[in-house]
This record gives C-alpha cells, structure tokens and sequence, in this order.
C-alpha cells in the first residue's frame, strides 16, 4: 500500500507525512480515565470526543467513556464558557461522576476560552471535583497531553496535611497499558510498600464481562487518594516525558520527592525502578523477584542467537521507546533508526548517549519525526525487524520486515493491553514477541531444505 | 554394504568423482563443501548420508575417492569399500580454513591432475581472500579465548583447527564414542582387544569383487609408481587420530559424565563449551557460554570457508551477548564490582 514512498531523503519541513504520535486531548483522557469515578469532558465540538473515544476503544476493546461541550456554530463564535457550564451541570445531575476531567481541544484553544474561570464559575455539586488541562493540539502530542493532565492531579487534588509524611510512595506511571499499571502494582505489592498510583486504568479499561455494567468501574486511583499523594514521602515518575513533570510539581507543592526513572521496561529499567524502592524504604528484595529477574538473564542467553546483530528500527511514544532502545541493547540488538513522533531534543540526547555507550555508530534518531521519513531510511538501508505501533504495518508489509507491535496505539491486534511489558515478565514477553517474529519470518521465507523443526 | 552398495551401474560423468563419506550435512555443511568441491572441478558421487539417496548408495562404488569426514562413523564402510573394490579413502577435515585448504590440496594430489591443482589453488585463493577481512575482526574479539568440546565421534578433532583460526585453544577434548584408533592412529587397531562395544555393529567378511576390484592406482588414474610416490606425501587409507593434534597440559576425556563436566568447567573455566542440547543448559547455568556443536543452534554452515565465518560470527554473538553482564542483580551487588567470566 506504500509502495508509492519515493526512495531517497525528500526534505517536507512542513507538515508531516504519516505521524507518529496523535492528538493532545487523547492523552488527557486516557489519564482521566484513571480516576476513579471520572468522567472525562472535552471541551470542545463532538468530533474531537468521539474521535479519541473510538482510538481507545479500538486500543483497549472496553468503553470509555466521555462528554463533550459540544460546540457548535455559536460556541465557535462566542466561546465556549456557556456550554462548559451547562456541561458540568448536566453531566453531574446525569451522569453523577466522583469528578469531571476537562480537557481543551484545538477549536477551544484558538477561541481562547479562560477554561480555569469557567470552572470556578460552574455549578459544582458538593464533594465533587471538576480539574483540567489545556490540550492544544498544534503543539506536543498525546503524550504532553496525557503529562498536563496527571499534572492537572496534582495541581487541583493533591494536598499535603502538614510538614510530616506517610510512609508511602506515588508511582506515575506513564502513557501505559491497564496491564502494565497492574504488573507494576503487583512488583510493588511484592515489595511491601504501600502505593498510591495515579493514573491507574486497571480494573477500569480491562474489566471482566460479568452481565452488569457499571459506568464507572471499581478501578482508578480515587480522588482522595490524589490528594494523599500530597502526604507521600516520595514520588516514582515513570518516564521523562509522561509523568516526569507532574512529580515536579508535586515535589514544589507538597513537598514529595521526586525520583525520576525510566519506564521500567527492559531489565535494566527494572533493576532501577526496584532499586529506587529499595534505597528509599530500605525494603529487602523478595526471592520471588530475584527469580523473576534470572529467568529474564536466563531466556536472554538461551535464545540471544535468535536475535542478537539484527537490525531494528523502533518507532512510538518516547518514554517507551528510550526504555525499550535500551533494553533492545541488552538483548544484543541493534537499534539503528529509532524515532519518535513526539518533539523534544532530550529524545534524541538521551537514546544517543546509549547507542554510544554501547558503541554503535550511525544509527538515525528523531524526534518529531514521521513514519514518511522511517520508510525513507528503510529503503535507504534495510532493517531486519520493525518495532511500533500498529501505524508501522504498512511499512512492514511495503519493506517485507518482520513486525513487532509495540505501544500505543495497537489496533489491529487484541489481548495486548492486558499484558505486561513492564517488569521482568514484561522482558520476557518482549523477548518472545521479537524472537518469534524473526523466527516466524526465517520460517516463512527459507527454502525447503533449510526448514528447521527445532530453532 | 551388504545389500545395496555395488548394485548400481551408474558412473556420474567427470574426471574426478568422489564420495563424501561421514558428512552429515548439519546446517548444510555438505552442501557449502559441495559448493566448493564443484567449483575447483570434482564431482560429487554421493555424500553419505547427509545428502544422499538410495540411487546414490546403490552406485556408491562407482567412484574414485572416498573422502572420509567423521572417521568414527564411517571409517568401516570406507575400508569395507578398500577391501572389496580397492577404493582408495582420504581422510579429510572440511572444519577450519587451513584444515580444509589442506584437505583439498590433497584431494588434487591424489589424482595427480595438473590443471586440477591450479584449479584447487585458485579456490583456495580466492575464498581465504575473502573471508579473511570479515574473520579478523572476529579474531580481535575472540583471540586468546578458550574452549571444551565434548562431542560426539570426531568434531573434537576438527573443530580444533576452526579455533586456532581464530585465535582460540581447545583446552579440553572429549569423544563420548569414539574408540582407541580416533584418539591414538588407525596404527592402533591390530592391538585393539575385541570387547563387547566392538561387536556394536554385525563384522562383514568381504572379498575382492570379481567385476568392480581394480588397484587404487587405477582408481586414481595413474601408475603404480605415482601411486606409490603419492602414498609418501598424502595419508591414504589413514587417520593420525586426535592425540597429535593436542598440546602440553590440554587434556582429553573419553565419555566425560555429567560429575567430570561440571568440575572441568569449574577448575578450567573455558570461555566457551561446545557440547549437545543436553549439555547446553546445565552450562549456561554455570555462566558459561555454550554453542551446540550437534546442531548448530540450528545455524550453519560451520564446514567450508563461509561456514568459518558463521561460526566466528556464531561464537563471537555467544560470547559477547550482553545479558553475561546482568547476571547479578543489583540488590545482590556487593561494593566491589564481581568479575564475571564472560564480561
């Protein structure tokens, strides 16, 4: 279906040509999502909403749900306020959230709506909360979006009730899959420490089918948790660009100290993220962890010839994809493009210092990039697997290079958002996924005589 | 050899025809030897059994050479073959780039063939030129390393040149099956006393054929005084066996258990352990890097000039994989940094 992609660098300084990264709003309200009790509100016309909507859906394969200001020619014309206000007001008499999560949208921005007076303005029932963020579109992508609202927690619900702190941590986990937020509990549950994770879409984007449907799912960090990360001693960010900036504000605010870590995906990342528990609780490490980690050490080295010297490109959001360039490193792998649709030089600082730690050279790294210009550096030199979101098809089927889904978002595949790559278990299935693509296409393209039963 | 080898009637057309005897084709080591084997001008008659069928077998006799890889496996149908139709056998190691430019020097000797020796160093010339920049980058990272290798019947042997190609010693050797001739010369094999293991396979009592017996000169083309010169250069109808090969301190285990496995590694420490898939595990267990030597790791060619550069390759990946370096977790960590075996 690409066959069509010119050969050659064809420079478009303008615009981009199949991005790599999708809107603002969609990350905020995935985040919302993560709230116990809240009902995501975008303030804007109803494309917007439906739009993100359907993505998540099409992610996840469970409902989400949101509102909308539902602007029309009017709103357009003379702002939004009026229909933000009747917004709050019906969703809360309706729909009876815990809390209201209102993000703006591109048509809003440019209006210029005060979204913070609007707010303070509205009818809000008591004991319930409304929060937001400004999402506009032409700048950052779903990640900034989903960082401004988890920065939206801290800065509306957090609280800390005097100079003590609890002995507990915050864990933000990033632009993550429910999966992923449940393995990372799971570890740190493991370890002993008590935990208040914010945003947490486990148990509310990968609920069971039980014939009772529920609006809001027993899932999401609830709202006074929010306000008692305040009180925590300490806050693990989970990714530079995701969750990074909400621990700021938290640590200026109340107090909390901020760690700043990697996704934990990949054994390194992993190690890093434990070892921050450990060193800040001084907790003993469970035998069951230091097993999990040696069958990751173990796997690594009994199938390291399946994949070791390849050469990989690597597309998607940008804390995945620095947590993931660096454990393709230790699997021996060679990331040779690795870009991300996302801007922010401090991408392409940090995966490079990597690559020349390991001592590779000329590989291709980007931020802001689009899948135009991944296809162009495919063709130039070709790659051995392509790992990314589900856009990366395409390319996959155009170039003939064996594809690994990674990320967000993954459409055309099920079952992912319930399973882990975080965490030793998440290496495991990282390795597996990679492994089999590149064995499935040995097997796939090899003469007869060089089919193998045994690999 | 009882039923089927000498029932066909069919000579494949060349000058220089040739069985391959003992080549098992693991990872298509047959079919890179044959490769280079069509290339400097000999025809392969049949490779037996790696590449072979009933037809091939049936016609087995009807051919110049015998080569033979793994003497262990094979060495009984080679001297059946010398006793019953005089063909005479080489023994050959297609394992390492020098033992296999040595192997086909000799090929082109035994036939006495001018044009076949230029062709046969053409070859040769040709195929180390153009590995060789590729493989000494490998023997930078490789050089110095040592390895074990428990093996089979004759692959302990032959891989001991591959190694030394790279900069590599074999530290350790061991057969699980091989008999006294494969360690110590076929000059061993009067004085062998018949036990119960001798009697594995059913003993032929061959004679001359009446049709297809003609002297080895004649197989070979050339005159019983050639012939007889001939002898004097090249290891006819011989193997020398793995004892010259090895040097002060390496040591040799004949069908090594699980118990001398484990403390050999300990107290050798090889940086590389080239075994089975049995073998495999117990050793990456121990922190030491392991090839299988019966299957390649489903890799290969390891025979030929492109199959010394698969292993190389192989090996180096094996023994640079970064995971050796996260074997300690960081909770378990002590202040000075472990040296690990394989960092």
């Amino acid at each position: 279906m690409l066959e069509c992609i010119p050969e050659g660098p064809v420079e478009h300084t303008t615009g981009k040509i199949n991005p790599a990264k999708t809107c603002q709003p969609l990350g905020a309200m995935y985040a919302a999502l993560g709230i116990h009790g809240c009902l995501p509100h975008s303030h804007g016309s109803q494309g917007c909403c439906a739009y993100h909507r359907m993505h998540l859906n099409r992610h996840f394969r469970d409902p989400v749900l949101a509102s909308s200001s539902s602007f029309t020619e009017g709103a357009s014309v003379f702002g939004g306020a009026a229909n933000l206000k009747t917004s709050i007001k019906n969703v809360f008499a309706i729909y009876n959230p815990e809390i209201m999560a209102v993000h703006t949208t591109c048509l809003s921005e440019t209006i210029g709506d005060d979204l913070p007076n609007i707010i303070k303005t509205a009818e809000i029932p008591e004991g319930k909360s409304v929060i937001h963020v400004n999402t506009p579109s032409y700048h950052g992508s779903h990640i900034t979006g989903f960082s401004g609202m988890c920065k939206a927690m801290v800065s509306y619900l957090a609280q800390a009730d005097g100079t003590t702190k609890k002995s507990q941590m915050n864990v933000i986990p990033g632009f993550v899959n429910p999966g992923d937020m449940r393995e990372i509990r799971r570890i740190v549950d493991t370890l002993g420490v008590k935990m208040i994770m914010f945003p947490d879409t486990s148990n509310v984007l990968d609920t069971p089918l039980t014939s009772k449907y529920q609006m809001y799912p027993d899932g999401g960090a609830t709202v006074a948790e929010i306000r008692d990360a305040g009180n925590s001693e300490v806050t693990l960010a989970l990714g530079s660009f995701a969750s990074h900036d909400a621990a700021e504000v938290l640590q200026d605010k109340c107090g909390v100290t901020g760690i700043p870590l990697k996704l934990p995906i990949g054994i390194k990342a992993t190690d890093d993220f434990i070892m921050a528990v450990k060193d800040w609780f001084g907790v003993e490490i469970p035998a069951s962890l230091t097993l999990e980690r040696g069958q990751v050490v173990d796997t690594l080295i009994d199938t390291h010839f399946h994949y070791q010297g390849k050469r990989v490109a690597v597309f998607g959001d940008p804390d995945h994809v620095i947590a993931l360039t660096e454990f393709l490193l230790a699997m021996g792998i060679v990331p040779v493009y690795v870009l991300t649709g996302t801007p922010g030089k401090a991408f392409e600082a940090e995966i490079r210092k990597m690559l020349e730690d390991a001592g590779i050279t000329g590989s291709k790294v980007k931020a802001k990039g689009d899948l135009f210009e991944l296809q162009q550096w495919i063709k130039e030199a070709p790659v051995d697997l392509l790992i990314g979101t589900s856009y990366g098809k395409y390319i996959a089927r155009a170039e003939d290079v064996p594809f690994v889904r990674f990320g967000f978002p993954i459409l055309d595949r099920a079952v992912h958002p319930l399973m882990p790559v975080v965490g030793y278990r998440g290496c495991l299935r990282l390795i597996e996924q990679i492994s089999n693509a590149l064995l499935e296409c040995r097997d796939r393209d090899c003469l007869d005589e060089d089919f193998e039963l045994v690999l | 050899m009882e039923k089927v080898i000498g029932t066909g009637t069919e000579r494949k057309n060349g000058n220089h025809v040739i069985n391959h005897l003992g080549e098992y084709n693991i990872g298509g080591d047959g079919w890179e030897l044959e490769r280079i084997l069509k290339e400097i001008g000999h025809t392969v008659n049949c490779v037996l059994t790696g590449d072979s069928s009933y037809l091939d077998i049936k016609n087995l006799h009807l051919a110049d050479l015998n080569l033979v890889q793994c003497h262990r496996s094979i060495n009984y149908i080679a001297e059946m073959m010398e006793t019953k139709y005089c063909t005479p056998w080489l023994k050959v190691n297609f394992i390492g780039i020098d033992s296999t430019s040595q192997s086909l020097r000799q090929m082109a000797q035994c036939f006495g063939d001018e044009e076949l020796v230029k062709q046969t160093e053409g070859v040769i010339e040709r195929e180390t030129a153009r590995i060789a920049p590729v493989l000494e980058q490998y023997s930078k990272i490789l050089k110095g390393k040592t390895a074990f290798a428990i093996v089979g019947g004759s692959r302990s042997h032959h891989y001991q040149y591959l190694l030394r190609d790279l900069g590599m010693e074999m530290i350790i050797a061991g057969y699980e099956f091989a008999h006294r001739d494969d360690y110590e010369g076929r000059q061993v094999i009067p004085t062998i006393k018949s036990d119960a293991d001798s009697k594995n396979i059913p003993e032929l009592h061959l004679v001359a054929d009446e049709k297809m017996y003609q002297e080895a000169h004649v197989h070979l083309n050339m005159s019983k005084e050639k012939y007889d010169e001939l002898k004097k250069t090249v290891p006819l109808n011989y193997y020398e066996g793995i004892y010259p090969n090895m040097k002060d301190g390496q040591v040799i285990i004949d069908d090594a258990n699980h118990h001398e496995v484990e403390v050999l590694i300990q107290t050798a420490k090889p940086d590389l352990f080239l075994s089975g898939v049995r073998d495999k595990y117990i050793v990456h267990k121990m922190g030491v890097a392991s090839k299988q030597l019966h299957a390649y790791d489903y890799s290969g060619p390891y025979a030929g000039y492109n199959g010394a550069l698969n292993f190389a390759r192989d090996v180096v990946n094996a023994l640079t994989t970064p995971a050796w370096k996260l074997i300690t977790p960081p909770w378990e960590k002590t202040e000075e940094p472990l040296s690990e075996t394989n960092a």
